[in-house]
């Protein structure tokens, strides 16, 4: 997936990429794997400027896959760093622009999640829960928002 | 344009707490 263009762009443009190599970094690959719990390869972790992680890929990803992964991390950070308008527009991007890749679900769900948070609005997750039941009805994601439905 | 890795993650945590942008932590067992 590295070689991918569109891949090298978002990342590029969006993080500041950071490598260690299971074995040209031994040591390095050794402590940082304890600390995120990382010990497989490839494993790409996506962390807030402060180091924490927000959402990780582990195993071979494809690059539809990887993009709205990607996405996925940027709109996990701003939502804990309480931007929640912000988290809610790249969530729908992520829906709008990636609708049958397996991170979708998820993006619908916490876009509706942020929505709710940016306005304290109930009726943000009843849409959010018919929405989830129209998609992606056999989701994990339209379970969980099945408890919102009025 | 291609990615230019760091390979410094503590280097870079200080460099993405000033800037406020997110890392790409890539566990990689890829050609350097």
């Amino acid at each position: 997936m590295w070689p991918d263009s569109d891949v090298e762009e978002l990342v590029t443009g969006e993080y500041i990429p950071v490598r260690v190599h299971v074995r040209d970094q031994a040591d390095e690959f050794q402590r940082l794997g304890e600390e995120y719990g990382a010990h497989w390869t490839p494993s790409v972790l996506m962390l807030d400027p402060s180091g924490e992680e927000r959402h990780r890929m582990e195993g071979f990803v494809p690059v539809k896959e990887f993009i709205p992964n990607l996405e996925l991390g940027l709109a996990r950070v701003d939502f804990s760093g309480g931007r929640y308008d912000e988290a809610e527009s790249r969530f729908r991007h992520i829906v709008d622009n990636h609708p049958d890749t397996n991170v979708a679900p998820d993006a619908l769900y916490w876009a509706g999640v942020s929505r709710y948070k940016a306005t304290d609005d109930p009726a943000a997750l009843q849409e959010t829960a018919a929405a989830l039941n129209e998609k992606y009805p056999d989701s994990q994601a339209a379970t969980k928002g099945s408890v919102w439905q009025g | 344009m291609p990615i230019r890795w760091n390979h410094d993650l503590d280097a870079q945590l200080s460099r993405a707490r000033e800037a406020e942008k997110p890392i790409l932590l890539d566990f990689s067992a890829a050609p350097m």
